[in-house]
């Protein structure tokens, strides 16, 4: 129930989403909810390193604390982020073909620039 | 869906514009203006696993008048669709939908955003500013 967001007596009365649409929905809020207290924490490190030369940002990224909460807030950020550019082309996008060819570069984009956060914080953590 | 004839919805200049729908389009709006600024954190985040060399390039970027109102802009969109956000998973809960209730928690949103935003700089001018 969980993972799909439907329920049992929504599927016996056929009623709601046909397709992904609970999950989508669902998905949305979940990583909405994450976003919350990562991004506070990412403007307030932020502040923090206002001015910071390169070896203190560096140092501060390579704390197991901080490369973990950045881990989180890149997976969060770029999930939330596909999940809503996705809905936005599915409005605005009429035709089919290119709907579809919108989507598959939304989601290759999504994943490319998220694994090049993830191995650079990885790169960072490890490194120092 | 465009394939097909049926009657459409009155499109939006139809409507006389009010506070609800303005946030509306302003939540979507800033999404989008955040979803382009994941680049930006992936610049920053890749540079600075690169080298100093790559980072100073992402910093001479940042560091100017230019660069610091993207970043106020940034920062204003981010406090905007977190707080908007916040109501939007309130309405989830089913709590609210008033009209007068969404015009006034419509209005704090924005507060929110204008002085959080402001604080957030003079944070930013008071302890952090200019190289170190």
């Amino acid at each position: 129930m969980i993972a799909t967001g439907r329920t049992g007596i929504g599927r016996i009365k056929a009623s709601g989403s046909a397709r992904s649409g609970a999950e989508h929905w669902w998905r949305q809020r979940l990583t909405a909810i994450a976003n919350l207290p990562l991004v506070v924490w990412f403007v307030v490190s932020a502040v923090s390193l206002s001015g910071a030369g390169y070896e203190e940002v560096r140092a501060w990224l390579g704390g197991l604390f901080n490369s973990t909460m950045m881990v989180l807030l890149v997976v969060s950020l770029f999930w939330h982020a596909r999940l809503g550019v996705q809905v936005v082309l599915e409005d605005y996008v009429h035709d089919r073909a290119l709907r579809l060819a919108a989507r598959l570069g939304l989601d290759l984009l999504a994943v490319a620039l998220a694994v090049s956060c993830l191995l650079a914080i990885l790169v960072v953590s490890l490194g120092s | 869906m465009a394939d097909l004839e049926r009657p459409l919805s009155p499109h939006l200049q139809i409507y006389r514009w009010h506070l609800t729908m303005a946030l509306s389009i302003l939540h979507r709006a800033t999404g989008l203006v955040l979803a382009a600024g994941l680049l930006l954190l992936t610049w920053w985040l890749t540079a600075l696993a690169r080298g100093p060399e790559a980072f100073a390039i992402v910093r001479t970027a940042i560091d100017n008048p230019l660069g610091g109102l993207v970043l106020f802009a940034f920062t204003l969109a981010v406090f905007y669709h977190m707080a908007n956000g916040v109501r939007h998973l309130v309405w989830d809960l089913g709590i609210g939908l008033g009209k007068e209730e969404a015009y006034r928690s419509g209005l704090f949103v924005l507060s929110f955003a204008g002085v959080a935003t402001l604080l957030l700089w003079i944070a930013i001018l008071a302890f952090g500013g200019g190289p170190r």
